[in-house]
């Protein structure tokens, strides 16, 4: 279902109970890069569950919404901690049935989305025949090349009902400004229903137009704009803070069993009643210290 | 013999390194990989490029130790930060070189897993692909890199993340994959090669390890390089005073490696 924006900044809260349980959500878009854990948080702290999570490799985010039982569905590429390797949450449900997992590549989601993106059924691609991933799945198709005679992988496409971006910047409206790398930020914002932009800082909109090579997602894909300093810890935000290496080696040894989960939860999630009683939390200096600043940019006429 | 003054994982970066040529456009993974491109294009291979399926593009290492492909000193000084589908898409055009791979289980043929693995009685769940699978199926050529384990060395992978070469003795000529496939194994005892029908042999032992104890590893009969007229044996080369120098630059704690 298609929601329209109220045309005001939400505070995350507001913005996230617009998600539905049941949902189908893309995150972590851009790869270990700027993942959106602060609407994840909120989404358990809501009870948001029975959702249906889409993404290339997810990193942490996946495992602690699976933890927190608000997870029916994975379709992605890769669970797990980057960093330390097993998501412990993510193997124990998908072991135990508790969690469905339907097995891509990272191109494989990519192509989904950008199918999606685009308004076709499918993309067919190189990659996948030869593997389990294509071999075990009913999600695919293989095809000869009606015009060469190359056999392809047929990937359908994946509409999400809601995809979740961390910008650095965005709009009262939702142009948003998106630097560092994208991994497949722009297929998924393509393809979805709907896209909730969480964002370090609201800008005047003449600050967004000031750049528009710079804007990754535009308005009128846009249904919630909140803003969230520090939303995507412990990942990293280009020009904001660095990544957290060592939360995620800790959440690795903190979070093996349910109820060791459950204790790390009760702290991180459910303990703080916000973002910035979230980053109170946070010890370690994660700033940047030697910052690059990009040549200047002219436009005009 | 003298201590040995360098890890085994920092030999297999720097046997990893070494199957980077200079101009090549390598697809890097986790791990091992994000530190061995970085020596290559500080020693011998300048003129590569590396590409990262999170979009990065970089020709220089970077300035700052990365746990991640996406982690800001990776970002910093960057020549491109793009999105995956223009990454994946040089590398279905054929344009990539050389990509790494790591693996829980590997077979004869270089077929990968990374997602299903047999415990005992229980079928234990690991992370997945990634993009693993897309880089078995398209890069050029493929290296492969993990621990010497004898359970990792099995007759048949639990499930092909990552397609290695055809088992009919054809290499990839029969298998609808594009790429050339897995071109090299580094382990952490030694180094491996496929042959011409696509299987593995031993190429070079790390020094201090012996080509019997390496051998009794594999479930099946390992192949050396006398075997399939690939020369001898040789003794994988030392990490140099250099490269060491620069793996503990980009590694200082020693997380990787």
């Amino acid at each position: 279902m298609r929601y329209y924006m109220t045309g005001e900044v939400e505070t995350i809260e507001q913005a996230v109970s617009r998600i539905d349980s049941g949902s189908s959500i893309a995150a972590g878009l851009a790869l270990e890069h700027s993942i959106p854990f602060a609407a994840g948080h909120e989404l358990l702290r809501q009870g948001t569950d029975d959702l249906t999570m889409i993404g290339p490799i997810s990193d942490l985010l996946f495992d602690q919404l699976i933890g927190g039982g608000a997870v029916s569905r994975v379709r992605a590429a890769w669970a797990g901690n980057v960093s330390a390797g097993t998501g412990y949450r993510f193997r124990e449900a998908v072991e135990n049935g508790t969690v469905d997992v339907e097995d891509h590549s990272n191109f494989s989601i990519a192509l989904a989305l950008k199918a999606g993106a685009m308004g076709v059924p499918y993309l067919p691609t190189k990659s996948l025949i030869g593997s389990d991933i294509f071999e075990r799945s009913d999600l695919f198709l293989e095809e000869s090349d009606p015009f060469g005679g190359d056999q392809l992988a047929l990937v359908p496409a994946i509409e999400p009902d809601w995809t979740i971006v961390h910008a650095q910047r965005a709009s009262p409206a939702g142009d948003a400004h998106l630097w560092g790398n994208m991994g497949i930020t722009d297929p998924a914002v393509g393809a979805a229903e709907n896209v909730l932009v969480t964002a370090e800082e609201i800008v005047d909109p003449d600050v967004i137009k000031s750049d528009p090579s710079r804007v990754g997602i535009t308005r009128d894909k846009v249904t919630a704009v909140a803003e969230c300093p520090f939303g995507a810890h412990p990942s990293p935000v280009a020009g904001y803070y660095n990544r957290d290496n060592e939360y995620y080696l800790e959440y690795s040894t903190q979070t093996k069993t349910q109820s060791a989960y459950d204790e790390w939860a009760d702290e991180w999630v459910y303990g703080v009643s916000d973002r910035e009683e979230y980053e109170s939390l946070v010890e370690r200096e994660l700033g940047i210290t030697e910052p690059t600043i990009a040549a200047e940019v002219q436009y005009g006429q | 013999m003298a201590s040995k003054t360098y890890t085994d994982r920092e030999l297999m970066v720097t046997a990893a390194a070494s199957e980077i040529e200079d101009s090549d456009t390598v697809f890097v993974g986790m791990r091992l990989p994000l530190i061995a491109f970085q020596v290559a294009v500080s020693t011998h291979a300048p003129n590569s490029m590396a590409v990262y399926e999170s979009g990065v593009v970089r020709d220089s290492p970077a300035d700052g130790f990365i746990h991640t492909m996406c982690d800001l000193p990776n970002l910093n000084r960057a020549v491109s930060t793009t999105g995956m589908i223009d990454i994946m898409s040089r590398l279905q055009r054929g344009d990539v070189d050389v990509g790494f791979l790591g693996g829980a289980e590997i077979d004869r043929y270089g077929n990968l897993n990374t997602t299903w693995v047999q415990g005992g009685e229980q079928e234990i769940r690991l992370p997945g692909s990634g993009g693993a699978c897309d880089i078995a199926c398209m890069a050029d050529r493929t290296v492969l890199l993990m621990p010497h384990e004898p359970r990792r060395f099995v007759e048949e992978v639990n499930y092909v993340t990552s397609p290695g070469h055809s088992s009919d003795g054809s290499g990839r000529d029969t298998h609808p994959q594009a790429g050339g496939g897995p071109s090299a194994l580094v382990t952490s005892k030694a180094t491996f090669g496929f042959d011409d029908d696509g299987e593995l042999y031993l190429r070079s032992l790390h020094p201090g390890v012996s080509e019997s104890e390496v051998v009794a590893d594999f479930p099946w009969e390992m192949n050396t390089a006398e075997d399939v007229d690939e020369g001898s044996v040789t003794t994988t080369a030392e990490p140099a005073t250099a490269e060491l120098e620069l793996i503990r630059t980009f590694d200082p704690d020693g997380f990787w490696t």
